[in-house]
């Protein structure tokens, strides 16, 4: 493990930014901290960073094995990325990038031509390399968040810390500097926890996804792992689209004060249905564009909203048109039981799901 | 027809369609000439008069007014006095303003407001407090003032023996007979009070609007607080900094009532240049009063210029 | 320094204890001493010095001549920043750099010209001067029953007219330099809205710029006022300095100290202080209400 922070509590007055919070994150892997505004992650990323300190008494920082708890940020080996990049405006990107070599005491400080090097060096692996003598007021904001990273890995940290990386950047330099860092983080495998909001920034970029909400760790796992194994309602809520259904009971499971849930693609509509898990519903919407059909259906019985999305082969199949009615069924539905009837094993029990109708005609 | 006719004319004799926001024509002068008046009458002309009046009597007047060696001797201990009370406000303001700026504790608020208070002192009552203080039946008199600093007079004084060291002997001389009220080191205190928030004033809203996230980006990269500040927060508040320097001292080489208050106006030595201005204005000798203090007004004139010059770079860059 | 209230950016034991140590030594504790003075001198002696007749009349000039002066200046300086903000015309950097003349231009110069401009040889004095009188007199024969020489003078310069005017000159620049801010932030499509929804010109101008402007317009009516109390250099060379009628408070201090009568000038310093301080406390307030307004 490379980095491992235990106990983590820290408190801003009355309000609880973190709440007790560890975590391991093994070497070279690249770590999301996913949450909603408030969640504590960037607190956290701040306090692995020694920008900000634990409650006093609690908590304890591990770089590689050793304790840095009180070891000043710029003793700690780490490279920060800021959401706003926080670059030195008076400076040129090579005098940026070059700065935390030359601020080493004389006798750790490399010689210039050694620093020149590293900077050009720095400069090519951004593709920034004709850019050295500009300004950052003259950079486009994917360029300045390229140059926020090449100035934290200049000084060869243990660890990179990057805090919204992709926030002010619009969509489409987002996707290209998401895949770019992700390639970039394998090659040179440098320990990387980054802190976004955006799920699915976390899932397609991450090694390993920490959801946090409320102070608090909800879940660790894969993307995979918290995208199909959800430790809690609200990682399901907060990772992708899903529905959830107030009205318990049959032809649902669960009863009131239960949590039900099933993701759009895990319903499936057919004209006519005879089992004895099928929901009547009404179609009040069909949206067909990408890859998929949308629908938005309505329960005839209760009224309840439902939201479908099924192939777009499928939908012409069953030529469906607003205002006609047909069955639903659910491949697969996720419960959690009331607070109190709660459990471990029923959160992680796939088999707690028991309404699978006609396993063959999935999408 | 002839209705269609007048329309046709009434529509093309009408002024062209006015932006919401913009004032009528008529509006916009009358509102123009009242405050172009005002500025006239209360700024220009004062300006102008003190110009004018120093050479009421021609050039050769006015040069021959610069020949009086008080005038001289004003001039120095002005410039002398300004030399002191700049430097000593300049790092009060700049360690003020990073402790206001990049940190937060408790009573902040409390601290800026005590920062301002100078401004909302009378200066004649700046200049009291060190009078009530310093002088022979203040607080603290030139006796006790003579007691408290012979050890610094005789460190002093031995130092200055040494070779190479002759430079400090007016201040040992200073520790041996200490003089604050009707002296240089008073007229240095009352300025010092009256400037005191002035580059403090201008760096602590600079630099709080510019955050702290490049301070924490030079830490994080290893800078010492000394590299952080010499290197990414100084650069970006210099022009602030210049700003509030040449503020602080246009007020130090001006001031008059706290000044007034502690010098005793001795002739040729505690005379700075405003307190010559009095002293020759009340004698009448009108030209070489109005000829001193064309002097002030042209260092006012050059620091209302480097003030613009300063704004209109800044706003520039930003633009 | 326990670890919550540790630093990342170093230098804070440093920086904050020299702040704390100089505006001690050089503010905090002079003025601490001022009150402490006056603490010694026991009630009596205090109310006698700073309540006597003569010093009674020169808090009304003082005040009384600062707030008309900050009054003219919340006028002219609400006219004189929507000019600079809202029309273009030539001259228009020179004169807002000029603005802050009085900031830069020292309070002896000011007062020596401003003197010369209004006495009866001056500039302006040769033909206002009469002028001033006349209207003066006409208005005693007008409304014999109100006092209007002890009120207004008989003369520009070296009489109560020429506080005003001194005071009017370095209390110029507060407010423009506080109104100005606000109306450039102002958003055109403020106004455009409210021209949209049928509003005229002073409509708009009425309800929607005044109310905008008016917090920044109190805030420099304050400053102005405050500057304006405590000011010496400038009206000492053209109010006169006539005990009863044209004194004010900061010259009779300078008169008590030069007299070596150090409790009076304290006790008329301190009153003058409280009223300072009851000021500040007032524009920070305001400032935090203009904030507030900002804001929003």
């Amino acid at each position: 493990m490379s980095v491992i922070a235990r106990n983590i509590t820290k408190t801003f007055g009355a309000y609880t930014a973190l709440a007790d919070v560890s975590l391991e994150v093994p070497t070279g892997k690249l770590v999301a901290l996913l949450g909603p505004s408030g969640s504590g992650k960037t607190t956290l990323l701040r306090i692995i960073a020694g920008l900000e300190f634990a409650d006093p008494g609690s908590g304890r920082i591990d770089f590689h094995g050793q304790d840095v708890t009180d070891t000043p940020a710029g003793r700690r080996g780490v490279g920060f990325v800021f959401q706003h990049y926080a670059l030195f405006r008076h400076m040129t990107v090579a005098q940026n990038i070059a700065f935390g070599l030359t601020v080493r005491p004389r006798k750790e400080r490399p010689p210039q031509a050694k620093i020149d090097a590293r900077v050009k060096e720095l400069l090519k692996l951004i593709q920034l390399e004709d850019l050295g003598g500009r300004y950052p007021s003259q950079l486009s904001g994917g360029q300045r968040q390229r140059v926020a990273l090449a100035r934290a890995l200049a000084v060869d940290p243990k660890v990179l810390l990057l805090d919204e990386p992709f926030g002010a950047l619009d969509a489409r330099v987002r996707k290209d500097l998401r895949r770019w860092l992700r390639h970039f983080q394998r090659e040179i495998g440098v320990t990387t926890i980054f802190v976004t909001h955006d799920q699915e920034e976390a899932l397609e970029l991450a090694d390993e996804v920490v959801v946090m909400n409320n102070a608090k760790i909800e879940q660790v796992g894969t993307p995979q792992e918290v995208y199909d194994q959800p430790a809690s309602p609200f990682v399901i809520e907060f990772l992708g689209n899903v529905n959830r259904f107030a009205a318990l009971g049959h032809p649902l499971p669960g009863a009131g004060g239960d949590a039900l849930y099933v993701r759009p693609h895990d319903v499936d509509i057919q004209r006519d249905y005879k089992g004895e898990h099928g929901i009547r519903v009404r179609i009040e919407h069909v949206f067909s564009a990408g890859n998929y059909g949308r629908l938005a259906l309505v329960r005839t019985d209760n009224h309840e909203t439902i939201d479908a999305e099924i192939s777009r082969a499928r939908l012409a199949e069953l030529g469906l048109r607003a205002g006609e009615e047909a069955w639903v069924v659910f491949r697969h539905i996720r419960l959690f039981p009331a607070e109190g009837k709660f459990t471990e094993r029923d959160v992680v029990a796939d088999d707690a799901a028991p309404a699978v109708a006609d396993p063959g005609r999935g999408i | 027809m002839a209705a269609i006719v007048s329309r046709l004319e009434r529509a093309s004799t009408r002024a062209a369609p006015r932006r919401a926001t913009a004032d009528s024509p008529a509006l916009k002068w009358t509102l123009l000439t009242l405050a172009l008046g005002f500025l006239l009458v209360f700024l220009v002309l004062p300006l102008v008069a003190v110009f004018a009046e120093a050479l009421r009597r021609g050039v050769g007047a006015y040069l021959e007014a610069f020949q009086d060696p008080d005038t001289f001797a004003a001039i120095r201990l002005t410039l002398i006095v300004a030399a002191s009370v700049v430097p000593l406000n300049l790092l009060f303001g700049v360690a003020a303003a990073w402790a206001i700026a990049k940190y937060e504790f408790k009573g902040k608020a409390l601290l800026t407001t005590f920062i301002d208070l100078p401004f909302a002192v009378s200066p004649v009552i700046a200049g009291l407090i060190y009078v009530l203080i310093f002088s022979a039946h203040g607080w603290f008199p030139p006796e006790a003032q003579q007691v408290l600093f012979k050890p610094f007079a005789a460190a002093s004084g031995w130092l200055a023996s040494q070779p190479g060291f002759l430079w400090l002997d007016p201040l040992a001389y200073w520790f041996e007979q200490p003089k604050i009220i009707f002296h240089t080191t008073g007229i240095v205190f009352a300025t010092i009070f009256v400037t005191f928030p002035f580059v403090a004033r201008e760096l602590i809203p600079l630099m709080q609007a510019q955050g702290k996230d490049e301070e924490y980006a030079a830490v994080t990269l290893g800078a010492s607080g000394w590299q952080t500040f010499r290197r990414v927060t100084l650069p970006n508040v210099k022009w602030g900094l210049f700003y509030g320097v040449i503020l602080c001292n246009a007020r130090a080489m001006g001031e008059f009532g706290a000044v007034a208050v502690v010098s005793g106006k001795i002739r040729g030595e505690t005379t700075t240049m405003p307190l010559h201005i009095e002293i020759l204005y009340n004698e009448y000798l009108f030209v070489s009063a109005f000829a001193v203090a064309s002097l002030l007004a042209l260092l006012a004139l050059v620091t209302l210029v480097l003030k613009s010059a300063i704004e209109w770079a800044h706003s520039r860059r930003h633009a | 320094m326990s670890r919550s209230s540790r630093s990342v950016i170093p230098g804070f034991g440093l920086t904050l204890g020299y702040t704390l140590f100089y505006l001690g030594v050089i503010v905090l504790i002079p003025l601490g001493g001022l009150f402490y003075k006056t603490a010694g001198m026991g009630w009596d002696d205090f109310t006698r010095a700073a309540f006597d007749p003569q010093v009674v009349h020169s808090y009304k000039v003082s005040f009384g001549a600062a707030f008309a002066a900050a009054l003219l200046n919340a006028v002219f300086g609400l006219l004189v920043a929507w000019v600079l903000v809202r029309y273009t015309f030539p001259g228009k950097r020179v004169i807002d750099a000029l603005v802050d003349l009085p900031f830069a231009l020292p309070t002896a110069v000011a007062g020596i010209a401003l003197a010369a401009l209004y006495a009866p040889n001056g500039w302006i004095g040769s033909w206002a001067q009469p002028l001033y009188a006349d209207f003066v007199a006409s208005l005693e024969r007008l409304v014999p029953a109100v006092p209007w020489q002890a009120f207004l003078g008989n003369r520009l310069a070296f009489d109560l007219p020429g506080i005003f005017i001194a005071l009017t000159f370095i209390g110029l620049p507060f407010v423009v330099r506080t109104v100005q801010p606000v109306l450039e932030e102002i958003e055109p499509e403020l106004e455009e809205a409210a021209a949209t929804l049928g509003a005229t010109r002073l409509q708009t101008l009425r309800r929607i710029i005044f109310p905008a402007v008016l917090p920044a317009l109190i805030t420099g009516f304050a400053l102005s006022f405050a500057r304006a109390v405590g000011e010496y250099g400038s009206v000492v060379f053209i109010a006169g300095n006539m005990p009863f009628r044209s004194e004010i408070s900061p010259v009779l201090i300078v008169a008590k100290l030069e007299a070596f009568d150090y409790a009076g000038a304290t006790a008329i310093a301190t009153v003058m202080l409280v009223a300072s301080f009851v000021l500040l406390l007032v524009i920070n307030l305001l400032q935090r209400w203009t904030r507030r307004h900002d804001a929003a």
